[in-house]
């Protein structure tokens, strides 16, 4: 069977074909042989070059578990990823980066130094990594605090500086796990706002997984809902706004109009989640494992 | 406007004079005036006055060397086979999880119980001190520093392999940098039982060293040239004890 080009390589970066995951309970003596918890159920996803896609969903409906089979943190159970028509099978630096939550910045260097040594990582030229780390700083507006440790800034510049070290690396493909999950509501705001901004002018394609609503419409092109575990592709919802966005997209009709829709795809899968959290977590411990996240 | 740290009344180093020299205070007129045997607290000017004779003669420097060269040897082999054994271990989880217990058992045993079998295996010399040191001292640097390279956050890890780090690049730019508070740590735990098990070994059956001059003084019932030796100890230990404390906030930053 030859299925060459089915999908112009040019316009998709992401293809999830036919993608599930479970977790395997952990081993030891009280461990049953098969035991398995579904993650992600089938799921099918495309992401487009330069596009940028929200993975939003409930705790637990492995949202990042599917964003870390995207970057070969994870290997699906079955099925296949292809990034740029290559299947995933490790993480791909050259292509994909990532930037998580929070924290993972080393905190024994500077953010300059932090920039420097992903780039060795990458094997830049030692004599360029200086130059392209204040660069990358210069971008998200830290270069006044190139040599700060992580922990003498704020929350809002560690992201800041994450994605900094992110974007350094040159890669095609981005992946953010909750970048803005631990800052105050008006950081991520501002921080939301600069992103769109920056993803306007470096065409990157970015996955990114959050638990806001606002968050997404107002980052997102494409917004992929995923249901209550295990996961699966509810809908995808388009967002059709240019970049960079206004702050005050915040506030049109539009903006509430698909918050809602959210909202509303949601709401069941929250609820359903909540009743069976309890039962999951029961069913967990007999099997000797512990809770899968995102 | 009040300011707690202004004035030296204010300060905690008044607080901290004031204890060191009621302490003083108190020896003194215990040995003036309420006749305490001197030959269990002889009165703190004659031990002034042997302290600063004995540091004149330049009679401490043959068993300060002898110490210093006995903690050094032991503190070398502990630190470097210590360091090395927890590399080792730490690659496995399941085998941290193994032989922590037994390690931290093998700690809980009081090492000095060993020290006559050193003594009949190495003589009375300066072997059986270093055999002593490093038995002490060997373990909880074992423990710290296999602790340490547990403890390295799996997001540095994931950030890393993400990155594309190399093995070589992983330990040198996430493991150790991440590990190295902890192991100094360790290894500032390690030199100090070092140098107090050297000591405990010299007092209880040596030739030369720090130690031995405490015990042979106190032998020959000279209480002041002992409290003499032992504020020259105190002074030395609390020497070493600074330079750490430097040494470990210097290295923090540098790793």
């Amino acid at each position: 069977m030859s299925k060459v080009f089915v999908v112009n390589p040019l316009d998709t970066a992401i293809e999830v074909k036919g993608v599930s995951h479970s977790f395997e309970a952990a081993q030891g003596p009280r461990a049953q042989s098969g035991a398995e918890l579904l993650a992600l159920s089938t799921t099918d996803l495309e992401v487009r070059r330069g596009e940028l896609l929200s993975l939003i969903g409930p705790s637990g409906c492995g949202k990042s578990t599917l964003l870390n089979m995207i970057g070969g943190l994870l290997l699906p159970s079955s099925g296949e990823v292809r990034v740029n028509g290559v299947k995933v099978t490790a993480p791909m630096p050259k292509t994909v980066s990532f930037v998580f939550q929070e924290n993972a910045l080393f905190p024994w260097n500077t953010i300059l130094d932090n920039i420097v040594v992903a780039l060795t990582f990458q094997n830049v030229p030692a004599k360029d990594r200086v130059e392209l780390a204040h660069q990358a700083l210069g971008a998200v507006g830290l270069t006044e605090f190139a040599h700060y440790y992580p922990d003498q800034l704020s929350g809002g510049m560690r992201q800041r500086a994450a994605l900094a070290r992110a974007l350094s690396l040159k890669t095609d493909i981005i992946l953010m796990d909750e970048p803005f999950a631990a800052l105050d509501e008006q950081t991520r705001m501002v921080l939301g706002e600069d992103l769109s901004t920056l993803l306007n002018q470096t065409g990157k394609t970015i996955v990114l997984v959050t638990h806001s609503l606002g968050e997404a419409v107002f980052l997102s092109d494409r917004i992929a809902v995923i249901s209550a575990r295990p996961g699966r592709v509810l809908e995808v919802i388009e967002v059709n706004e240019p970049h960079p966005r206004d702050p005050q997209f915040v506030t049109s009709s539009k903006f509430s109009d698909l918050r809602n829709r959210l909202y509303a795809l949601l709401h069941d899968e929250i609820r359903q989640t909540l009743s069976t959290q309890a039962m999951a977590n029961k069913a967990l411990k007999t099997l000797g494992g512990s809770p899968p996240h995102g | 406007m009040a300011n707690r740290t202004q004035g030296f009344w204010q300060s905690k180093v008044a607080y901290q004079v004031a204890f060191v020299v009621l302490v003083l205070l108190a020896w003194f007129s215990s040995t003036e005036w309420l006749a305490v045997s001197p030959l269990l607290l002889p009165d703190p000017l004659g031990v002034l006055l042997r302290l600063v004779q004995l540091l004149r003669s330049l009679e401490w420097l043959e068993p300060l060397g002898v110490t210093a060269a006995e903690v050094v040897s032991a503190f070398a082999l502990s630190s470097i086979l210590g360091i090395a054994l927890s590399f080792v271990l730490s690659r496995s989880a399941w085998v941290v999880k193994t032989f922590d217990p037994l390690l931290n058992g093998i700690n809980a045993v009081p090492a000095i119980l060993f020290f006559p079998l050193f003594a009949l295996l190495f003589g009375l010399g300066e072997g059986s001190k270093i055999a002593l040191g490093f038995t002490i001292s060997f373990f909880p640097i074992v423990i710290n520093t296999t602790a340490a390279f547990g403890r390295v956050e799996s997001i540095h890890l994931k950030a890393a392999t993400c990155m594309g780090a190399s093995k070589w690049q992983m330990l040198r730019h996430v493991l150790f940098p991440s590990a190295i508070p902890m192991i100094l740590s360790g290894l500032r735990m390690g030199l100090t039982l070092a140098f107090l098990s050297v000591l405990g070994g010299e007092t209880i059956a040596s030739f030369n060293g720090l130690g031995h001059q405490i015990a042979e003084s106190s032998q020959a019932m000279d209480a002041e040239l002992m409290y003499a030796w032992i504020v020259f100890v105190i002074a030395v230990s609390f020497t070493l004890n600074t330079a750490l404390t430097m040494l470990e906030r210097i290295g923090g930053r540098a790793a």
